[in-house]
């Protein structure tokens, strides 16, 4: 069985975002890049899978800033085939662009199963499961939370809000979108991956022109109006209660 | 193409998610734009009650047994071809479990541009998306062909969805749904187990203040009337008034809910930090001065106790509950 | 028929080489686990290795932490050592009673005083051995428990009947006029009088049986020495003397084998740490100092010693090893629950040293990725941002904005002292008032001194014993550099586990700074007249002492004169200096999740502590964890309003009466 884990790389939302001089994209030059947590649990989850019924796992990300570590990281979990994609993925490169390009590096590993993270926190073009999914005519299904594989078939658990989950059965070859592996990805100690950098080697891949259609122009970026301190509200219990529901609806919770 | 703004509406179990009246709202926002009508499009099996309190112009509804339930392959087959017919302005999908299964494979088998997290449309008709987990705000071009949005809660209320008349309803029919590759098995429901408290959305959680055992009742009971589950501070913990699993801080859990009320907790950094994540949070205590003031969104000083009987008595109104 | 003598002598020799040959066969056995240890570094400092031998084997310093018990033991020792020489004569005359009938030790054997000082050590160990019992039997403290009882009893039997009979067959001999030196033995002519009303010839049989029954324990003694506790007569000499000479912060450095991190396998350890296995003697000093075991966690540091030493005999003696070190023999919960305190290493009478064995399981345990939810959050965050506390390494200087002058960048100028800060005084939301005060009194101080900005790392103290090697190395490597780059004479810090690695354990990767910490120089600046009070405080305080401060880097003093000079009086705690009881936060566990099994978390007892002592309304520390726990443990234990707890500096800035106004509010 082929598996394969795609992930990306994004902004590490503790640092504080800018947004560049022209006001359509993030500035760049202080971003902490680091891998989509949704990502990180598919890769965890291909480990989990080999683990169990045995696989070769080929880890695959874009050439940027931290790609390495993250791959010689994969690798001490145990993955197999280590994959960085070079091509522009910097500035205006959307999921669909990346889903197009990444199509004929995917289909010469002839993988059985595609799992990347469901979402990314820059998408703004759908997530990238569902349309390398199209492009590779699989089915696709998203939010899983557990696979099992059972005879060219995934068994998946999909979660709906609310804890309700639902049992997918799914032919093989297929791409999920994760959304939890069945366990937190694991710890791997630094002196793990350094072993790692000794021993591993990083197989490299061209992607084709970036073609962006299919995703959106942006117009401008800005940020939400900064929080302060809390909005209070005064009254009486009957008056608190009533903006309270108020709040609750607006949010959807009612 | 016409101007239209089709809206897929979300259920689940035979209720109608709430996202899809938010959806409905934004969609009515967006034709007033473009001079369309709002269409909702209904896939399912006997569903059709659903539609009753829409407010959309027309409602497109396709019944057939494979789409009782979601399953992706089927809503993709059905939906593809009815796009590719109506060419519709725009089609609003809620950014959720299956709205998102959706969206991103129809853009690539109809070649049509997709815009996700889209929380508001703008005075102009401009999508605007949240991304960076709400840290920054995009504003998209619509683009001139039958584009796909995901729709995220925060931009429209339910009720600019819903309306006091019954829509018209059009019948279509379902094309071929044979050679399936996805099928659904079985629903699992929610284990009996303790909850996850660091994947619920809604929390209600309490402090120090809740003083005693037998008060937590009343939390337990607003927390359902909600739809969640109550968490704790360490001080209840501590006390063995709640298990370990429902403690939220130091030693116990980080959480993103989508709302965490906060009843009688200070905001003690240790608490603070765990609590950052939360998409919204109101915050109940005695103490104007609590720290927990400053990271709410809402907040208010009264005793909780007062708040409890009223408050708990609404939600429940508001939910229907008895 | 062969004459009485010459039964005598062939029946002591047969005693004598059989108890000699069980002996040594029971050495090898029990020590033959050694053999499969790892090396062990070289053995420098031979004049501090036997000045250890005096001061804490013939002088029993340590001993004496525990005063009854200790002076017991110092008894016991010293009358066995006295004694030893009777033991040799009554071999040596059983030997030689056909050929030799009236044999004495040459030159010893004649000599009154040596004979007065070993008859009034019968007396002294007979009284020491019924304290011990009494100690066993009627006391019996929760030290004891789990302690192999029937064994100390027996030995202790043993010891007495050794007493009883010597005094048995030397009273009878003056009875009989045998003796020459009978006016040096009151003790044995009081024993003797007993048997006096007797004829000669029972008496003689008496003594002859007494004899007998002497020499036979003392060699079953002998023989049962290598199978418990006891063996630490043979082993204690060479563990003190071999003992680690290495400043106590500074851990070795992690054992590698082939890929694995730290100790698996109890083979890899090395020989000179299962020495220390046989060596201890169950005392349970550790476990009644360990905060951990205070606390109800899984962790008695003695009984942790007692299953490494069970499991390396298991291990040394199967074929095939069947139970696994981590997990059967030593629980992870029991690994992860140490503080690293140092509280047993520093009780410990024979210099075992346990927390370096913990670490090296810790290490193993957290290079195949088996840390708890919280703990592997937080070593990613410090992997990826160089704090625990998740937050860009941009917001590390965030406290400095209000600060005029504006704090010198050592990266950028050069300066005298290089502040380095630390993770909690840098983030936590607790601290940046405090951080601010430190940097305020530095700069009414006139220091000349700067920080490294966002080039700063956690130091990684903790990190390191929590079993993260490789991430220790990374952030010292960082850290490093960084100060590398700058210009300074001295670094200063805020948290004693930063002073700890950054004095003991960054030295080995070539920086040769001196480190003081903030107590250290202002204990300095006061001497030097450079820091005035005008105003006293007058309040009445306690201090906690931080074990990276206290124990592990000896600095009681200059905290307490830094207080003292404030114009507080200050009132110890009954814990206090190289006692003082761990807040529970170090060695990593302040990232742990907190277990279930916790009864008491050891910073709301020392709290309570604190607070029941009357009169006394400031506990004062000088760490910034402490601070964070105790804080924590004020509130959780009810006592707000009974205890504030303080920083150091935050007294000090009072006592400057620091303009507040420069620091308010402008976060």
């Amino acid at each position: 069985m082929n598996i394969v884990a795609l992930f990306k790389l994004v902004p590490d939302l503790v640092e504080e975002l800018e947004i560049d001089g022209n006001g359509t994209a993030l500035n760049m030059d202080f971003l902490r890049l680091i891998i989509n947590e949704f990502d990180d649990h598919a890769i965890e989850q291909a480990i989990l899978l080999k683990e169990r019924g045995g696989a070769q796992v080929s880890i695959l990300g874009p050439d940027i800033e931290g790609v390495e570590d993250v791959l010689y990281t994969a690798a001490s979990k145990g993955a197999d085939r280590l994959i960085k994609l070079t091509g522009d993925f910097q500035g205006k490169a959307n999921n669909h662009a990346m889903a197009r390009a990444v199509t004929s590096a995917l289909k010469e590993l002839q993988p059985d199963l595609i799992l990347t993270g469901v979402q990314a926190n820059t998408d703004l073009d759908g997530s990238l499961g569902p349309l390398l999914a199209e492009y590779l005519d699989m089915p696709y299904v998203g939010y899983v939370s557990g696979v099992k594989v059972a005879d060219g078939k995934v068994i998946t658990r999909k979660e709906y809000p609310g804890g309700l989950v639902a049992e997918m059965e799914i032919k093989l070859p297929a791409v999920l979108g994760i959304q939890a592996a069945e366990q937190p990805p694991r710890y791997i100690a630094v002196a793990k991956v350094r072993q790692a950098m000794k021993t591993a080697t990083i197989e490299v891949r061209t992607l084709a022109e970036s073609d962006l259609s299919g995703g959106s122009t942006i117009r401008r970026m800005f940020k939400p109006e900064a929080g302060t301190r809390a909005e209070m509200i005064e009254g009486s219990a009957e008056e608190v209660t009533t903006r309270l529901l108020d709040i609750f609806k607006e949010i959807g919770v009612l | 193409m016409n101007q239209d703004i089709y809206v897929v509406i979300e259920h689940l179990r035979g209720q109608a998610a709430d996202i899809s009246y938010i959806m409905l709202g934004g969609a009515r926002a967006l034709a007033q734009k473009t001079g369309g009508e709002v269409v909702a499009v209904l896939l399912g099996h006997n569903v059709q009650s659903l539609v009753n309190n829409m407010s959309a112009d027309k409602v497109l509804v396709v019944d057939h047994p494979a789409l009782a339930e979601f399953t992706s392959d089927a809503y993709q087959k059905t939906l593809a071809g009815l796009i590719a017919e109506k060419e519709p302005r725009a089609v609003l999908f809620a950014s959720s479990s299956i709205g998102a299964d959706l969206s991103g494979v129809l853009s690539a088998r109809l070649n049509l541009p997709l815009i996700s997290s889209c929380q508001r449309f703008s005075a102009d008709g401009r999508p605007i998306s949240q991304i960076c987990g709400g840290k920054i705000m995009v504003e998209s071009d619509l683009p001139e062909v039958t584009t796909l949005l995901t729709m995220i809660p925060g931009g429209y209320k339910p009720e600019e969805g819903q309306s006091g008349k019954t829509p018209e309803i059009i019948k279509m029919d379902a094309p071929a749904l044979d050679d399936l590759r996805v099928t659904l098995k079985q629903y699992i429901e929610a284990e009996a187990g303790d909850v996850d408290i660091s994947k619920e959305p809604i929390l209600v959680s309490v402090g120090r203040g809740i003083q005693t055992q037998d008060n937590l009742e009343l939390a337990e009971e607003l927390a359902k009337a909600l739809g969640g589950v109550v968490s704790a501070s360490r001080p209840v913990v501590d006390q063995g008034w709640m298990p370990t699993s429902r403690l939220v801080g130091k030693s116990g859990k980080t959480v993103k809910p989508k709302v965490y009320l906060t009843l009688g907790i200070s905001g003690a950094p240790e608490h603070a930090e765990a609590i950052m994540g939360s998409e919204m949070i109101i915050a109940i205590n005695t103490d104007p001065a609590a720290p927990i003031f400053d990271i709410a969104r809402y907040g208010a000083v009264i005793d909780m106790f007062d708040l409890f009987e009223v408050l708990i008595a609404k939600v429940k109104e508001t939910q229907g509950i008895r | 028929m062969m004459p009485y003598d010459a039964v005598k002598s062939i029946l002591v020799l047969i005693a004598l080489l059989a108890s000699f040959g069980v002996f040594g066969w029971r050495c090898y056995l029990a020590l033959q686990g050694l053999r499969r240890g790892q090396s062990t570094p070289a053995f420098g400092g031979w004049g501090e290795r036997i000045k250890g031998l005096i001061v804490y084997v013939a002088a029993q310093l340590r001993l004496f932490r525990f005063k009854a018990p200790g002076i017991a033991h110092f008894f016991v020792f010293w009358g066995f050592l006295t004694l030893s020489l009777t033991i040799l004569q009554a071999i040596l005359e059983g030997l030689l009673a056909y050929t030799n009938p009236h044999f004495v030790l040459p030159l010893i054997g004649n000599f009154g005083p040596l004979a007065l000082l070993q008859d009034l050590f019968i007396l002294c160990v007979a009284l020491a051995i019924l304290y011990d019992l009494y100690l066993r039997l009627i006391v019996n403290p929760e030290r004891y428990k789990g302690s192999h009882k029937s064994q100390g009893l027996m030995v202790l039997m043993f010891i007495f009947t050794i007493m009883l009979t010597l005094a048995v067959t030397n009273g009878i001999r003056i009875n009989l006029n045998d003796d020459l030196l009978q006016r040096y033995r009151p003790v044995s002519t009081l024993i003797g009088g007993l048997f006096a009303g007797l004829n000669p010839a029972t008496q003689t049989i008496i003594e002859e049986t007494a004899y007998w029954i002497h020499l036979g324990v003392v060699l079953l003694f002998l023989t049962e020495l290598p199978e418990g506790k006891h063996f630490h007569i043979v082993t204690s000499i060479p563990a003190i003397l071999l003992r680690n000479l290495e400043p106590r912060g500074r851990l070795p450095a992690a054992p590698e084998f082939e890929g694995q991190v730290g100790v698996k396998q109890v083979e890899q350890f090395r020989w000179r740490q299962m020495l220390d296995f046989y060596t201890c003697t169950e005392c349970g000093r550790c476990q009644d100092m360990c905060p951990a075991f205070a606390s109800g966690e899984p962790l008695s540091p003695k009984l942790l010693m007692m299953s490494l030493r069970d499991h390396l005999k298991d291990y040394s003696s199967a074929s095939l090893p069947t139970r696994s070190l981590i997990g059967d023999a030593v629980a992870p919960s029991t690994l992860w629950a140490c503080t690293t305190c140092y509280a047993c290493d520093q009780e410990c009478p024979l210099f075992i040293e346990r927390i370096p064995l913990i670490v090296d399981m810790r290490r193993y345990l957290v290079n195949e990725g088996e840390v708890d939810a919280l703990l592997q959050k937080t070593l990613a965050n410090l992997g990826r941002y160089g704090n625990s506390f998740g937050q860009s390494e941009r917001m590390r200087a965030k406290w400095t904005q209000p600060i005029q002058p504006v704090i010198k960048d050592a990266r950028k100028e050069a300066v005298e002292y290089l502040w380095f800060v630390g993770d909690y005084a840098s983030y936590h939301v607790m601290f940046s008032d405090i951080t601010r005060k430190t940097a305020q009194v530095f700069q009414k101080a006139d220091l000349d001194f700067g920080i490294l900005y966002d080039a700063e790392r956690n130091a990684g103290n903790d990190i390191r014993r929590v079993g993260e090697e490789g991430l220790f190395e990374s952030l010292a490597e960082k850290n490093s550099a960084a100060m590398d780059k700058c210009k300074y004479n001295t670094i200063i810090t805020t948290d004693p586990h930063t002073y700890n690695t950054l004095k003991n354990e960054y030295p080995a990767n070539g920086n040769h700074h001196a480190v003081l910490h903030y107590t250290e120089l202002l204990d300095q600046l006061i001497a030097s007249g450079k820091l005035q009070f005008n105003k006293k405080l007058g309040y009445k305080v306690t201090y906690h002492d931080p074990c990276y401060l206290g124990r592990y880097n000896g600095i009681y003093d200059a905290p307490r004169r830094v207080i003292r000079a404030l114009g507080c009086e200050l009132i110890e705690m009954p814990r206090h200096g190289d006692r003082a009881f761990c807040c529970g936060a170090g060695g990593g566990k302040i990232w742990m999740e907190e277990q279930p099994e916790v009864k008491e978390r050891p910073a709301e007892s020392r709290v309570r502590e604190a607070a029941g002592m009357s009169g006394i309304s400031t506990l004062v520390t000088t760490c910034p964890k402490d601070l964070v726990m105790f804080r924590d443990a004020v509130k959780t234990a009810g006592l707000e309003g009974k205890i504030v707890v303080k920083d150091l500096i935050e007294l000090v800035s009072e006592a400057l009466e620091l303009c507040k106004e420069t620091v308010r509010e402008q976060m």
